[in-house]
């Protein structure tokens, strides 16, 4: 019985560092775009594009990692689009970002229809859990994360990385001042939107690995709509994380627990509907924004295009 | 300057336009030829008396949701959470229907119809509470609030309301005395539309005509000087979000009185996210969404019989409506930074533009 037990937890664990890792990349993407001054409503978007040119590429051009780089490309791309509108153009960013999402339901759903199905493809080669020599055999934490496959060390990776990046070199430093004085950063001879381009195309890059993290780690396959709102957890996870790349991974791994919940209560049918459970990790973001939010913790810049010439 | 407020107008025309014209590239790769496609589109959604009635029949969601969208935006709230609100709008309308019996049609719909408004408002509350209390963003809240509604729905047709025995998730009939008349006989063609367009014209005279419109703009425009002028800015907002809500609820409740009579887990094809497409292309207008919600209401009823026919996907009207807001993002940026830089042109000559000229151009619209 406590084997039982224990095995139960180590899988509930494993599902929750499983589900945690597509909203985790997703809200690194979003730190980087909103410490720049750019909110990115269009992650769900992004996440989404890269989910169907995941599969495309594992198909097309053979295997997973492919797959994964044209997925980081499509989402990168949708970052260029926004970036252009948003940053360019400085046409309002809710709107840009709304605009990219239903485009990007549209696209994805209709590319689905023309490319897949006529074409015979379904399941796909897909990533296999690694693993990782050593790390592996400690007790309960190596099972749970160090036995997974490669886009969660992708993820455990990014955020130190990304943390260092953004509060220890000049790049982050540069990044951080865009995002809260764009003015002081222009004065001080950064080209200020240049970096936001970078950060939001790099946002895209990560979003779309969140989205072949879905087509390509666990089903194997496209679904419509499959990101499912994921995107907008992401967005509470970067909120609840205070902008920080650890804090947002830290939220991503909250909702990615409370996700790995409704699987548990659907597997072991616990005489719970499925509805409500599923709808935890949605009502989790919404309480965690609500309750624990700071109202001065967004960059001061965020949302607001910046223009040198309007000086 | 009528000029530019004439191509101002137009932006979302050219928009529309613009998407339409890359979408003939899509049926393009979908395999179809582009002219036929379209005019198959337009055949299928007014040629015969059935696609007629299904234009009008997709058209009453999108006209009830996009003025919920469009009253928030008058106050610079973006309510991207109308598919939410129709979900819940529509399970309150069944409440009434299901349980309550023996009342007459004059008393039933209207109380339907009220339950439906009811939930939809309820739904919004939250959003808009935390907005003004604690300054959480109303875009990431009332699009989670979305999905919530839809598996609250799910869960209540597959359980407690759930028709004994049914193949799939739906509820148990609505009382008959719920069900909105019929508009064309032998059709689904429902009287909702009339009761969309009355609304539509009463918020068309409410924000032309009254003080509260004038309020809400003065709020969307610019919430710092409509406090300093002694409005209650919070309660503006609140009213505003709250009253679209209710809109797109009744969305829901027509939908489930006027055509479908049961609740259906995921009635809603996604009403609530098109609501947003149509209240932005008419900048908040409630006639302008009149317009907009039928012609998305046609590309809809049409597209179903182009991909009956040709095979091209109907996703493919998704993919256009998201193409025609972005270009009328682009297209509003465009104009705004020429009209910026032209009254800062003016400034700089010494003219009578000030910089509340040029702060109010910089924040026109959207």
């Amino acid at each position: 019985m406590m084997l039982f037990e224990s095995t139960l937890l180590l899988t509930y664990l494993t599902a929750a560092v499983r589900l945690a890792t597509p909203i985790g990349l997703a809200a690194l993407g979003g730190v980087l775009s909103e410490r720049s001054g750019v909110f990115n409503i269009a992650l769900e978007g992004m996440m989404l594009s890269g989910a169907l040119a995941g599969v495309l590429g594992s198909h097309y051009l053979g295997g997973p990692w492919a797959g994964l780089l044209v997925a980081m490309i499509s989402g990168a791309l949708v970052g260029v689009l926004l970036a252009y509108l948003s940053v360019s153009l400085g046409a309002n960013q809710i709107v840009s970002g709304v605009a990219i999402n239903l485009f990007a339901l549209g696209i994805t759903t209709f590319l689905a229809r023309i490319l897949l199905r006529p074409a015979g493809i379904e399941q796909v080669p897909a990533f296999q859990p690694v693993a990782l020599p050593l790390l592996h055999r400690i007790p309960v934490l190596g099972p749970v994360v160090f036995g997974q496959g490669p886009l969660v060390y992708l993820m455990l990776l990014a955020a130190p990385v990304l943390t260092v990046f953004v509060f220890r070199t000049p790049w982050g430093l540069a990044l951080r001042a865009i995002g809260e004085h764009p003015r002081a950063a222009d004065t001080a001879g950064i080209n200020v939107n240049l970096v936001r381009y970078a950060a939001v195309t790099a946002s895209g890059l990560l979003a779309g690995a969140a989205g072949a993290f879905l087509s390509l780690s666990h089903l194997n396959l496209f679904t419509e709509n499959m990101s499912a709102g994921r995107g907008f957890i992401a967005l509470a996870a970067v909120i609840f994380g205070k902008w920080h790349p650890l804090g947002a991974i830290g939220a991503a791994f909250l909702f990615g627990a409370a996700d790995a919940f409704q699987l548990l209560v659907q597997t072991f049918d616990l005489g719970i509907p499925y509805q409500l459970p599923v709808m935890l990790p949605y009502v989790l973001a919404l309480l965690a924004m609500g309750g624990l939010v700071g109202r001065s913790a967004a960059p001061a810049a965020a949302g607001t295009p910046y223009r040198a010439e309007e000086a | 300057m009528t000029l530019r407020l004439a191509a101002t107008r137009l932006i979302p025309v050219w928009a529309v336009l613009a998407a339409l014209m890359l979408g003939m590239l899509l049926v393009r790769l979908a395999g179809a030829n582009p002219f036929v496609a379209y005019s198959e589109l337009l055949r299928g959604a007014f040629a015969d008396l059935f696609g007629f009635s299904t234009t009008l029949v997709k058209t009453t969601p999108l006209l009830f949701a996009g003025l919920g969208v469009a009253v928030a935006l008058r106050a610079g709230l973006f309510n991207i959470g109308a598919e939410g609100q129709i979900y819940l709008g529509g399970l309150g309308a069944t409440l009434v229907g299901v349980y309550l019996h023996g009342l007459p049609p004059v008393v039933h719909i209207p109380l339907t119809l009220f339950a439906g408004a009811l939930a939809g408002g309820l739904w919004a509350l939250l959003p808009i509470v935390l907005r003004v209390t604690r300054g959480v963003n109303e875009v990431i809240t009332t699009l989670l609030m979305n999905y919530i509604g839809f598996f609250l729905v799910s869960w209540v047709v597959s359980g407690p309301l759930m028709e004994p025995g049914a193949p799939y998730p739906y509820s148990r009939a609505l009382d008959p005395a719920t069900n909105l008349p019929v508009l064309i006989p032998a059709t689904d063609a429902h009287a909702g539309i009339l009761i969309a367009l009355f609304l539509a014209l009463l918020l068309h005279l409410l924000f032309a005509r009254t003080a509260y419109g004038f309020q809400l703009r003065a709020v969307g425009a610019n919430p710092m000087a409509s406090a300093y002028a002694g409005m209650n800015v919070r309660v503006t907002l609140v009213a505003a979000m709250v009253l679209g809500g209710a809109l797109a609820g009744v969305a829901g409740a027509v939908e489930v009185t006027g055509l479908k009579h049961r609740l259906f887990e995921g009635f809603s094809p996604g009403y609530g996210y098109d609501a947003i497409v149509v209240a932005f292309l008419s900048n908040g207008q409630p006639l302008g969404v009149v317009a907009m919600s039928f012609f998305f209401g046609a590309l809809r009823s049409g597209a179903n019989i182009m991909q009956r026919s040709l095979g091209v996907p109907v996703a493919i009207v998704f993919a256009i409506q998201g193409l025609a807001v972005i270009f009328l993002a682009a297209g509003l940026a465009i104009q705004r930074r020429s009209l910026v830089l032209e009254l800062l042109r003016a400034r700089l000559k010494g003219g009578a533009t000030t910089d509340a000229h040029v702060e109010a151009a910089r924040h026109d619209a959207f």
